[in-house]
């Protein structure tokens, strides 16, 4: 099998799905999602088992300047499908609300798209994990971009959701605009946007390169949700319908990151600009790191809580970054992956019972279901990075990393940060067990979010005593 | 593989508890209890059996690697205390209907983190194991904590972790510079022992209620139900001492050194002023939680010993009297918990006259109470007077008084006030006249008296043949 018929593949699966909705008109328009979930389960099957086949990395002349197979490509390509394939089954579980919001006679009439529509933004995923070259990033992006443009504003009789549809997408083509012109002046700098040709060149510190290259790390900060460019997260994840914010937050991240693997590494390996790469992240990261952990303090809202958890899990990703630790940038992300879709499958859950994002809605989870109380709690204690958890494994490595290496005082924020986390996700556990509950009603769980909820919480406590089961994913 | 089974005993026992429908919690909890001190004593005094790992990362190296007899001895110390305390701390207290889940789950959750970091040989885990059992620890005092719950148990957490965090950054910076997680590999470093030093005493010391970083602990024993005041003084509390021994004077000792007028100073606050603190409390449960924290100024007086002379058996001396607080003081607070199930206060000036009505809790708490201030014959003095000896260790009548003397000796007058605060709690909750709250009080029963009468048994075994704890070091 040829890792690069992949995308193909999973761009037939859209097209077949948007034209069966289209022509079959089918009553329940939300089987789409699982269709689309079996489909993408079947090429992820493919990507695993076909891991060892000999033609894995044969790629055709007329493609071969821009895709690159090989392990970096393969993880991403894997979360990618992986977390299409979680977020098509949440939005299974969030039909009802998104046809309130949709349609007048909450019919899932107008709703078949929204679950095609991820199908398209995970091709786009996976090739920005295959891309080498500053042009098919840029395609590859917009198409994944484009996508979620619409996916944002979907619920249109919804004004959060147009709000948020609204600012990402004058704050999201403002960032296209600096990745374009960040590679016009990286092209006039070097002569070339094939990053391969790059890495071979002897780097010099000018002005014109540098300056394409802060154009660049600027649009990536806003794919990441780093700051200076974190302004649009909350509002847009506050907005947007759960399992597309669940995506966002996830999946374009982590392929933001990707993305920011290939571009920056051969210019944090040259000596000539890598002390100016650093500095930059660096700085970056110390203020995606203090300025998401202390919004967070405030919060009230468990959506925008996670919104701002992710600006500062950027923070995070992004101090291993500057250090160049790659091998820990994966594993974060694989374990963020779990634990996020953990959150965002239980607050999908609590959102379609009791119409509500507030922390509020949580009160006393601990009398209304306390096995679903018992994996939010887990969850939470993973974000906040408690041992024994996946999450404090991510953090551990970045620790360990960026000791020693960056200036005490980067630490000391890293250090602060991870501990304001404790407060603001603590503060979910104490509602689910200290406060009373508004209404006795007990939360009745759909098996698909029921399922998934269990094994994701299930894969926290694994991977947190025995990392070794997602390390061959990283290595491989 | 029996060391696994110390973890893996209370755990499994957790999950029954928690997923199973209709179990009787309570005696799945107390089974996993008991096997858990077959095991533990199978594991001790078998040979062969006691090391168990498994490699959970390859890069960086993480091993879940167990092994009670690292350290000479002081691991099977603290493995015993574990498991005793945790049987009695299961068999204690009472609990509200409805929550037996929560109640022993939260008992066994705390005993397994507690067991994993005695027994770790991997700084990983030897740091994860202690964190798990705070979850708990949290969760049961903001639930079914007693008074200002919610405030306390957020005031522990906040403390907790700000000592977790600060430790993390110690140990970690210790790792980078071995290049690994293993603690039998740990030697003194060659850079940066000052800041290391200075983070672990922080981190360690908070997680122990060294001054300043003490307040919580009080409230926090005052509030949490019985069975887990008495595994988080008893127990849990331990593992910063501990660490400071087996990592921090391992690997910083220079560094301790360094550090070691500001210990003392430090340490002598947690004896004497919390001492003073603890005269003034109004209440029995603040008054033993402070009492509690003032002992801990005891075992750090041993490590100053330790670290200022090398003393031979300063170690002892700390994990002996580890071994005695920690029974003493969970005796104490399930002694605690019955009088205030029995009389519903525990107001010392709201009581009194109870031996007339419960002669053997009098007795009992008397026991121990005589135990805690230090009266030969009980586990407690053996290990005060070892720890007194070892900061005069090597020191010989002609020379001057060392900072270390001098704290030793003023160190001594604690045991005074630990007599007044004990004798006169004694005398205002049983001696004189009974009055409303204590009129109608009926005796203990048997199950009242189980876990006190076996933690008062090994009080008394410790103290008149302490070589039954030190025969364990080597």
């Amino acid at each position: 099998m040829n890792t690069y018929l992949l995308e193909f593949y999973v761009v037939g699966l859209g097209v077949i799905m948007l034209l069966w909705e289209a022509f079959a008109s089918p009553k329940n328009k939300s089987k789409l999602a699982l269709i689309g979930a079996g489909g993408l389960t079947i090429i992820l099957a493919l990507l695993i088992f076909g891991k060892d086949s000999a033609d894995l990395n044969h790629v055709p002349d007329w493609l071969s300047r821009f895709y690159s197979t090989g392990g970096h490509s393969l993880f991403f390509k894997g979360f990618a499908l992986v977390s299409t394939i979680l977020v098509l089954l949440m939005s299974y579980d969030f039909r009802s609300i998104l046809n309130k919001y949709t349609s007048n006679n909450n019919s899932s009439d107008n709703t078949g798209e929204f679950y095609t529509l991820p199908v398209f933004a995970c091709a786009g995923l996976m090739w920005m994990a295959s891309a080498t070259d500053l042009v098919s990033i840029f395609v590859a992006l917009e198409l994944v971009t484009i996508t979620f443009y619409v996916m944002v504003a979907f619920m249109r009789r919804n004004v959060g959701s147009l709000e948020a549809g609204v600012k990402y997408l004058i704050l999201g083509a403002l960032s296209t605009g600096f990745l374009v012109y960040g590679i016009a002046w990286m092209y006039g700098a070097t002569g070339t946007t094939d990053l391969a040709k790059i890495s071979n060149l002897e780097l010099t510190s000018s002005y014109s390169l540098l300056f394409g290259l802060s154009l660049i790390i600027i649009s990536l900060g806003f794919k990441v949700g780093a700051v200076p460019m974190q302004l649009w997260i909350p509002d847009v994840y506050q907005g947007a319908p759960t399992p597309i914010t669940a995506f966002l937050s996830i999946a374009s991240k982590a392929a933001g990151f990707g993305v920011a693997i290939v571009i920056l590494q051969p210019f944090l390996a040259s000596d000539a600009v890598s002390g100016n790469v650093l500095m930059i992240l660096v700085i970056m990261a110390a203020a995606t790191l203090l300025y998401g952990n202390l919004s967070a303090l405030a919060q009230t809202n468990f959506k925008r809580l996670l919104a701002y958890s992710s600006i500062a899990h950027a923070g995070f990703l992004l101090l291993a970054l500057s250090v160049s630790d790659f091998s820990t940038v994966k594993f974060y992300l694989a374990t963020y992956l779990i634990m996020n879709f953990a959150g965002f499958f239980i607050l999908n859950l609590v959102r379609v019972q009791d119409g509500s994002d507030e922390i509020d809605a949580f009160d006393g989870l601990g009398m209304r279901n306390p096995n679903l109380a018992l994996a939010l709690t887990i969850t939470m204690a993973a974000m906040a990075g408690v041992p024994l958890t996946a999450g404090f494994l991510g953090k551990l490595f970045v620790f360990q990393s960026i000791v020693g290496t960056l200036p005490w005082i980067v630490v000391v924020i890293a250090f602060v940060a991870a501990a304001a986390g404790f407060y603001y996700y603590f503060k979910v556990i104490r509602a689910i067990y200290w406060h009373k509950p508004a209404n006795e009603k007990p939360l009745t769980v759909p098996s698909i979010s029921k399922y998934a909820i269990i094994i994701l919480t299930a894969a926290i406590i694994v991977v947190g005593v025995y990392p070794k089961a997602i390390e061959c994913l990283i290595g491989g | 593989m029996l060391t696994l089974a110390l973890i893996l005993i209370p755990l499994l026992a957790t999950a029954i508890i928690f997923f199973g429908v209709s179990v009787n919690a309570r005696k799945i909890a107390l089974g996993a209890a008991v096997l858990n001190i077959a095991v533990a004593i199978a594991a001790i005094f078998t040979s062969g059996f006691s090391d168990f790992t498994l490699n959970v990362l390859s890069k960086p190296n993480i091993n879940l690697a167990l092994d009670i007899h690292q350290n000479g001895g002081i691991s099977v110390v603290l493995l015993l205390l574990s498991v005793i305390v945790t049987l009695a701390a299961v068999l204690s207290g009472t609990c509200p209907k409805g929550r037996e889940k929560l109640w022993y789950c939260s008992a066994l959750l705390i005993s397994a983190g507690a067991i994993g970091a005695f027994i770790s040989t991997d700084l990983f885990f030897f740091f994860a194991f202690h964190e798990l059992a705070l979850i708990p620890t949290f969760l049961m005092i903001g639930i079914l904590g007693r008074g200002d719950r919610k405030e306390v148990a957020w005031k522990v957490t906040v403390y907790l972790a700000f000592g977790s965090i600060v430790l993390l950054a110690g140990l970690l910076m210790i790792a980078n510079q071995l290049g690994s997680f293993d603690m039998t590999q740990l030697t003194a470093l060659s850079h940066h022992q000052n800041e290391i030093a200075l983070l672990l005493i922080i981190g360690f010391g908070t997680l122990v209620s060294l001054f300043p970083f003490h307040s919580w602990a009080a409230p926090a024993y005052a509030s949490a139900p019985a069975p887990v005041s008495m595994l988080h003084a008893g127990v849990l509390k331990k593992f910063g001492l501990y660490g400071l021994i087996v990592v921090g004077y391992k690997v910083v000792p220079d560094g301790m050194a360094h550090w070691l007028p500001l210990l003392l100073v430090l340490l002598l606050c947690n004896i004497i002023w919390v001492g003073l603190v603890t005269i003034n409390q109004k209440r029995l449960d603040l008054m033993l939680g402070n009492s509690s924290v003032m002992h801990m100024g005891y075992i750090f007086l041993a490590i100053a010993a330790l670290v200022d002379n090398g003393s031979s058996f300063a170690t002892q001396a700390a994990v002996l009297l580890m071994f005695a607080h920690g029974i003493s003081i969970a005796m104490s607070f399930c002694l605690a918990d019955r009088i205030e199930n029995k009389t519903g206060s525990l107001e010392l000036n709201q009581l009194g006259g109870l031996a007339k009505n419960a002669p053997s809790l009098a007795f009992l708490f008397g026991l121990v109470g005589m135990a805690s201030i230090g009266l030969p014959g009980l586990a407690n003095f053996a290990g005060e007077i070892m720890v007194f000896f070892s900061g005069f260790e090597g020191w010989k009548p002609a020379d001057d008084l060392g900072p270390v003397q001098i704290a030793t000796i003023i160190a001594i007058w604690g045991v005074v006030i630990s007599a007044v605060y004990m004798l006169r709690a004694f005398r205002n909750i049983f001696q004189g006249e009974t009055v409303s709250r204590t009129e109608k009080v009926k005796p203990l029963s048997g199950d009242d008296k189980l876990p006190a009468i076996i933690l008062g048994v090994i009080l008394l075994i410790v103290g008149i043949y302490p070589q039954s704890i030190l025969q364990f070091f080597n």
